[in-house]
């Protein structure tokens, strides 16, 4: 294969992994702290939507993007509530927020602009646009350093940016801060915690709100960003995908990005494949593509990253003992 | 006199119906090992609980050194100079020593000042005390002495003055146990105040200076330890009378009932819990098996009761061979004449949520006498769980209570009498009187030497050792999954301690 078109896939893989990064990195710091979350598909479909509609309406990506990550902070705090607060069970709190997610989106977006619950097609400045980063014409030229530079890593979107430095960002907040700390003990044991007279739901609602921060960025990303407007059921699964990235990556946030990138890899070499004729296997078919990276996520998740051990306390609400 | 290090002055706590502290009194004074003895569900915890701000009392007030203090929450615990070192240790498993110190006084929102002052202080903490400690291991590769002991340094980093220990020898080898009292009286030598709250009375006896007795959420005496003996503390604690040693007569050994040869189980890492153990249990003995929590007893008892499939090992039960390495149905076992009161009742020997009358049948539930055609016959369910309840002596005497709603004692004695109204050849039982109150350990006590006496075989297992040598007529000490010796029960302690903590024979002769 050419150069050129290994970057085209490296670079169609970097933009597909965003979203997926966004939504891991997400869920890492509620799971870290005890509370999973499952309702990270329904988080960014919401956002997804509210800054489709708030970045249509104002003519301002920017303003989307509050709308989008407000939106998700308020699904983040119900699901706080019924978790931290009420003591309820994590998965069908999740759960309920995804379908509730689906169905409030395609209602009010068809109520409101009759197109099939699709939002106005944005452009200019209603969307975030692409980075060229300095000297990225002048580079070009230079045999391979240079379409990689140019190509690859300049000319990407700013959310793209943001969400790589998400990665180191999150690793110093872990292990080199308070709150850090803090939040990889609640998870393993909140008794611990509580002990040392820290409070346990303010630190887990700390996190949720992270939570809520990052998949509405996420969503933004995939309304404003990647695409121009909001879809119905855009997210396609993305949440799950970053889920299953999240367990791969045992929790971690380096480990995450690799496994964004490889799930956005997969994605972008079924996207090119499509329709092309391999050698003794003839045209392969569309849904076996489309299907691949769901296959191959279950067949790393069941053969090749052993025990992914979760946080001990995740999914168990607080109670102190007696 | 200096003022007294805590003075608590009527303190009173209610949880819905139950009245767990009633009007407590209770002072300690400075630069003193101060022991709070009394049975499961006494109110100690919940009195230390309150001391350290966990809950708040309802009425009275609390002192330290002479003055009034709110405690609100542990952080208020804190500042006043208490410190906790709490029965099931308050760490984070997959965290260093340093972060495990650190958590909650870190000092500043970036972790790297605090790392620093953390270390040195764990250096001088260890330079006077001789409380030494790798600050980088982590928490789940240590020991569990080195842990308790990582519990002990939070406190005292925390400039902890007083320190609150709550049944802290319970997980502890004797050695350790010996270590930390050692420790503890140090601390008390350079002006620590000490609260020690057990269950255990040899302990009181051997390192405190005072002992505070509870009863039913009271405390019901105060006295110096040189002063009290531990029948008298025994008799304080459950109010009356009691028999630390069990009457029985000499075992008349019968036929080999049980025999275990070459048992070998492995856990799903592939780590031997069990290696190569062989047995044998005669009709008309107990055989006792010794030996620190975690040394192979539970999954011993999980493959002879066919709970868990073993990798080697065969046995032979009523004239029958069994491979342990295949499959192994319980309820045939059982059928055999084979009965298991498994070491943990909540999980394994009782449906919490269920009827008193539901759980003496589990197992048993398709016996004919329970059934009506393919339902249950619930009429003979109650009258069968009404005679047991007759027979053993539970209390509240109500088959339809919920098993939850039963005191530890008594739900003891319901799988008890599940198990031992069956008339079993064998009875494999397990942590007989965990949790027990001591009126209830005397009952069961009696009823497994009764079961001995009718000719039975039983293989007890038990990490109380003085239980261990009260009924064994055989004792076998276990470590590391091997049985690493059998001695009478005439054995000393010591002896068996040091077995208990894998010193060879030949050592400890020495």
């Amino acid at each position: 294969m050419e150069l050129a078109n290994i970057l085209a896939i490296v670079d169609s893989a970097i933009r597909l992994s965003t979203p997926l990064l966004y939504a891991a990195l997400a869920g890492l710091y509620s799971e870290r702290s005890g509370i999973f979350d499952i309702s990270l598909e329904g988080k960014m479909l919401l956002a997804a939507f509210a800054s489709g509609v708030v970045a249509a309406l104002s003519g301002s990506a920017v303003v989307g993007l509050l709308a989008g990550v407000m939106a998700a902070i308020g699904f983040s705090l119900v699901h706080g509530l019924a978790s931290i607060t009420y003591r309820g069970n994590q998965i069908v709190s999740g759960v309920a927020l995804n379908f509730i997610a689906a169905g409030i989106t395609v209602i009010l977006g068809d109520a409101w602009f009759k197109q099939g619950g699709r939002t106005p097609q944005l452009d200019g400045a209603a969307r975030f646009g692409d980075v060229v980063l300095p000297g990225a014409h002048a580079l070009a030229p230079i045999p391979v350093i240079g379409p990689i530079y140019a190509e690859v890593i300049s000319g990407q979107n700013v959310l793209v940016y943001v969400a790589f430095l998400m990665v180191p960002l999150t690793w110093w907040v872990l292990f080199r801060t308070r709150f850090g700390l803090r939040l990889r003990a609640v998870g393993e044991n909140p008794a611990a915690v509580d002990t040392a007279g820290i409070s346990v739901s303010w630190l887990r609602y700390r996190a949720v709100i992270i939570c809520g921060v990052l998949t509405g960025l996420a969503g933004t990303y995939l309304a404003v960003a990647q695409a121009a407007g909001f879809n119905r059921d855009m997210t396609a699964g993305k949440g799950y995908i970053a889920l299953a990235a999240l367990i791969f990556a045992k929790w971690r946030p380096v480990p995450v990005m690799f496994a964004c990138l490889l799930f956005g890899l997969l994605d972008a070499i079924s996207i090119r494949i499509q329709g092309v004729s391999l050698p003794g296997v003839g045209e392969i078919s569309v849904q076996f593509v489309q299907a691949l990276p769901y296959v191959l996520t279950v067949v790393l998740l069941a053969g090749f990253v052993g025990k992914a051990i979760p946080p001990r306390a995740g999914g168990v609400p607080y109670v102190k003992e007696r | 006199m200096a003022d007294p290090a805590i003075e608590l002055i009527g303190i009173d706590k209610r949880f819905g119906a139950v009245h767990a502290n009633k009007d407590i009194h209770l002072t300690v004074e400075k630069g003193t090992i101060h022991g709070i003895v009394g049975e499961n569900g006494a109110g100690k915890s919940t009195m230390m609980s309150i001391l350290y701000g966990f809950y708040q009392a309802d009425g009275g007030e609390i002192r330290v050194g002479g003055k009034r203090v709110e405690i609100t929450d542990p952080n208020a615990a804190i500042a006043a100079g208490i410190g906790m070192v709490h029965q099931h240790f308050m760490l984070v498993h997959n965290m260093s020593v340093v972060e495990n110190v650190m958590l909650g006084a870190e000092q500043s929102p970036l972790l790297n000042a605090g790392i620093g002052k953390v270390r040195r202080e764990l250096k001088r903490l260890e330079d006077e005390h001789g409380l030494e400690v790798d600050p980088d291991a982590l928490i789940e590769d240590l020991p569990v002495g080195l842990q308790q002991r990582v519990e002990i340094l939070k406190a005292l980093y925390r400039g902890a003055d007083i320190l609150i220990l709550d049944e802290p020898t319970g997980v502890l080898t004797p050695a350790e146990a010996g270590h930390l009292f050692e420790v503890l009286m140090q601390l008390r030598d350079e002006g620590k105040t000490i609260v020690l709250i057990t269950h255990k009375l040899r302990e009181i006896m051997a390192v405190t200076d005072a002992v505070s007795v509870m009863r039913r959420g009271e405390i019901v005496a105060t006295r110096r330890t040189a002063e009290t003996t531990v029948g008298e503390l025994a008799e304080l604690m459950v109010g009356r009378r009691v028999l630390l040693q069990v009457d029985k007569e000499a075992a008349a050994p019968g036929a080999v009932t049980l025999s275990v040869k070459n048992l070998t189980v492995e856990d799903i890492r592939g780590y031997r819990a069990v290696d190569a153990v062989s047995l044998d249990v005669r009709a008309g003995e107990i055989v006792g098996i010794a030996g620190v929590a975690g040394n192979g007893q539970s999954e011993l008892l999980e493959a002879l009761s066919g709970l868990r499939t073993a990798t080697a090992g065969t046995m032979r039960l009523a004239g029958r061979d069994f491979d342990l390495t295949a499959e192994t149905d319980p309820a045939a076992l059982r059928r055999l004449g084979l009965a298991h009161v498994p070491e943990d009742r909540h999980h394994m020997g009782l449906v919490l949520p269920f009827e008193e009358n539901e759980n003496g049948v589990l197992g048993y539930q398709r016996e004919a006498r329970y059934s009506r055609g393919p339902l249950l016959d619930r009429d003979a369910m109650r009258r069968d769980a009404q005679a047991k309840i007759a027979d053993y002596d539970i209390r509240p005497p109500d088959c339809r209570l919920k098993t939850a709603n039963f005191s530890g004692g008594n739900q003891q004695k319901i799988v008890l009498a599940r198990e031992m109204e069956r008339d079993p050849d064998i009875l494999l039982i397990g942590q007989p009187t965990r949790g027990v109150d001591v009126g209830a350990i005397e009952f069961i006590h009696r009823r497994i030497v009764a079961m001995r006496d009718a000719g039975k075989a039983i293989l007890l297992v038990s990490v109380e050792l003085d239980e261990i040598r009260a009924l064994s007529d055989r004792i076998l000490v276990m470590f590391a999954g091997r049985i690493v010796g059998e001695r009478p029960p005439t054995a000393s302690e010591a002896e068996l301690g040091l077995l208990m903590a894998g010193i060879e024979d030949r050592e400890a002769a020495e």
